[in-house]
C-alpha cells in the first residue's frame, strides 16, 4: 500500500510536466491547428538557459523569469519569421519545419553547452510537512507550479480582452478580422504564450531528468499523450489528460512488478513506460479521437 | 463627400477575375443595394471593401483610399461587415461575440451605450447572453451577426444577404430593425441581396450588377418599376 501511493504521488509529480508540455501543445494547436514537434527541444532549450544565468550566478527566482520572457520572444520570432511565410503551405511542409526546428535546437544546446549531463539544483526549499513520505519538496513544487500557471491561463483566457480576441481568433479568424482583431499577432501571441509555458516545464523537469539535449525527447511523448486524452483543443483537459497519464505510467509498471512478485512472470516494467504512452495515443486516437474532455463543437445549420 | 466612392474596382481569386469595372457611390445617410444574380460579384464587391480579396481600382472611405488596406485597418475606420453566413464565433457565448465585437474601442462608457442599444433592437439577445452562440437559431444568429456589426459603432454597415435561409417573418422583422437602426443609430449601410423585392423595399437607391460589372443604377423606385429588372429579378 505504502508502495502504491508512493506511486501514484510521483505520479502526479511526473504528470505536472506532461500537464505543463500538453498545455504548450495545447496552445499551438488551438490556434495554428499545428502540432508543434519542436515543443519539447525548445522547453529543453529554455532550461539551459535557466542554468546558464545560474552559472552565471543569478538567482533562481530572478533567472526563470528572464527566461520565460526570452523564450516568449523567441516563440514570437519563430512564428513570425519561419511560419508567417509558410501561411498556405501544406500541412506535411510544416510538419518538415516543426522537425528541423526540433534538430536546430537541440544541435545549438549541444554546441553551446555540450553532450554531457548536467545536474541542476531544484529551487523548491526542502521543508518538512506532513505527506513528505510521500511528495519531496520538488514534487510539490512541480505541481503548485502547474496549478497556479493552468488559473493564471484560465483567467487570461476568461477575463481579458485579448485573451476573449485571441479565443475568437483561433475560432473564427476571417469573423475576428472583421471586429478588427489582428489575428496574425494572435497566432504569434500563441506561440509566444506556449514557448514561456514550455520554459517553465523544461526547467521544472530538468532536476529530475537532469540536464541535457535529449532530456525532453521522451516528456515530449508524455506531454503528447496528455494533451490528447484531454481532447487536443481543451487547455484544462490537456492539463487533466497529463496528470492522469503520470499516474498511469506509474500504476501500470507498479502492477506490472506486482505481477511479477506473485507470479515470476515478467509482463510490464519500467522498461516499458514509454510504450504505455504510445498505447495511450493510439487508444485515444482509434475510440475517442475528440478525447475526454475535448468539446465537439455544436453547430446549428 | 460620398462616404463610399468605388471606382474601376476590379477583384480577383487567384487567377480567377470576378469583378471587372464596377462603379458605384454611397451617399452618407441612406441605405443602398446591389442587385444581382448568383455570381454577379455582389458578395465579392463587398469583400473587396472590407479587404478580404485581391482588388485593384479605387475604393474610398470618407475620401480616404482604402483599396489593398488590411481588412482589420478599414474595420477600425468604422465599417461594420456583416458577412455571408453569419460569421459566428459558434464556441463563444453570446455576451462574447458581442465584447469581441467591440475589442477595438477604447471608449467603454460607449461600449456600454452600443451594448444597450444593441438590446433594445434585439430583446432576445439580452435572455441569451450565457447561451453558445453556435445553439442560436439561423435567425438569432443573423441579429448577433448585425449586433456585432453595430458594436464597431460603425460609419457604415455592409450586409451580405441577411435574409439567406430565414422564415419569412423573421426576415420582415430583422429589416424593420435595420430601418430603424439606419434611422435612429445613422449607420449608412449598403445591402446585398438575392431577394430583390424587399432589398428594393428598404433601400433608397439601387446598383445592378451582372457578371462582374455595373449595368444600372438609381433610386430604388425606379429601379423597382423598370420593366427589364421586374422580369429578371423580381418575377412579375
Amino acid at each position: 500500500m505504502e508502495q502504491l501511493i508512493q506511486q501514484v504521488a510521483a505520479g502526479l509529480a511526473n504528470g505536472a510536466i506532461y500537464a505543463c508540455l500538453a498545455l504548450a501543445l495545447v496552445m499551438i494547436f488551438v490556434s495554428t491547428d499545428h502540432i508543434n514537434f519542436a515543443q519539447g527541444n525548445l522547453a529543453m532549450f529554455s532550461a539551459y538557459l535557466v542554468w546558464q544565468f545560474l552559472q552565471w550566478g543569478l538567482n533562481f527566482w530572478l533567472a526563470l523569469p528572464i527566461v520565460v520572457v526570452i523564450s516568449f520572444i523567441i516563440g514570437v520570432a519563430i512564428e513570425r519569421f519561419i511560419l508567417r511565410p509558410l501561411h498556405d503551405a501544406p500541412v506535411l511542409s510544416i510538419v518538415v519545419v516543426f522537425i528541423g526546428l526540433l534538430t536546430i535546437f537541440f544541435s545549438l544546446a549541444g554546441a553551446i553547452w555540450g553532450h554531457t549531463i548536467n545536474a541542476f539544483p531544484s529551487p523548491f526549499p526542502k521543508f518538512n510537512f506532513p505527506g513528505a513520505a510521500y511528495f519531496g519538496p520538488h514534487q510539490i513544487g512541480m505541481i503548485l507550479t502547474t496549478i497556479v500557471l493552468l488559473l493564471l491561463l484560465f483567467a487570461f483566457f476568461r477575463f481579458t480582452p485579448l485573451g476573449l480576441a485571441m479565443r475568437a481568433a483561433a475560432q473564427n479568424p476571417a469573423s475576428a478580422r472583421l471586429a478588427g482583431v489582428r489575428v496574425d499577432w494572435m497566432l504569434a501571441l500563441g506561440w509566444g504564450l506556449a514557448a514561456a509555458i514550455g520554459a517553465v516545464a523544461g526547467t521544472l523537469v530538468a532536476p529530475v531528468v537532469y540536464l541535457e539535449p535529449n532530456m525532453m525527447a521522451s516528456i515530449l511523448l508524455y506531454g503528447f499523450a496528455g494533451a490528447l486524452i484531454g481532447g487536443i483543443s481543451s487547455p484544462g483537459g490537456a492539463v487533466a489528460g497529463g496528470f492522469i497519464v503520470g499516474v498511469l505510467e506509474n500504476l501500470i509498471s507498479y502492477f506490472g512488478d506486482v505481477v511479477q512478485n506473485l507470479t515470476g512472470l515478467y509482463i510490464i516494467g519500467n522498461g516499458e513506460k514509454l510504450s504505455v504512452a504510445l498505447l495511450i495515443v493510439i487508444t485515444v486516437l482509434t475510440l475517442k479521437p475528440a478525447g475526454l474532455f475535448g468539446r465537439v463543437s455544436v453547430k446549428r445549420v | 463627400m460620398p462616404l463610399l466612392e468605388v471606382e474601376g474596382l476590379k477583384a480577383f481569386y487567384g487567377q480567377t477575375q470576378a469583378l471587372y469595372d464596377v462603379n458605384f457611390s454611397l451617399e452618407p445617410g441612406g441605405i443602398t443595394t446591389l442587385l444581382g444574380a448568383n455570381g454577379a460579384g455582389k458578395t465579392t464587391t463587398l469583400r473587396a471593401i472590407c479587404g478580404m480579396v485581391r482588388a485593384a481600382g479605387t475604393i474610398k472611405f470618407e475620401g480616404q483610399p482604402i483599396t489593398g488596406k488590411a481588412t482589420e485597418d478599414i474595420v477600425r475606420l468604422r465599417v461594420g461587415h456583416v458577412p455571408e453566413g453569419r460569421g459566428t464565433f459558434t464556441n463563444l457565448s453570446v455576451e462574447e461575440n458581442l465584447r469581441v465585437a467591440a475589442y477595438t474601442r477604447k471608449d467603454q462608457a460607449a461600449v456600454a451605450r452600443d451594448l444597450d442599444m444593441v438590446f433594445e433592437y434585439f430583446p432576445l439577445l439580452k435572455q441569451r447572453l450565457g447561451q453558445q452562440a453556435g445553439t442560436l437559431s439561423g435567425g438569432e444568429q443573423q441579429m448577433l451577426a448585425i449586433s456585432r456589426a453595430l458594436m464597431l459603432s460603425p460609419r457604415l454597415m455592409l450586409l451580405d444577404e441577411p435574409s439567406f435561409g430565414l422564415a419569412p417573418m423573421i426576415v420582415q422583422e430583422i429589416f424593420r430593425i435595420m430601418r430603424r437602426i439606419n434611422a435612429e443609430a445613422k449607420v449608412s449601410m449598403l445591402l446585398v441581396e438575392q431577394n430583390a423585392a424587399l432589398a428594393l423595399d428598404l433601400a433608397d437607391h439601387a446598383y445592378v450588377l451582372e457578371t462582374g460589372r455595373v449595368v444600372m443604377s438609381g433610386k430604388a423606385s425606379v429601379v423597382k418599376n423598370d420593366e427589364a429588372i421586374r422580369k429578371s429579378y423580381l418575377g412579375y
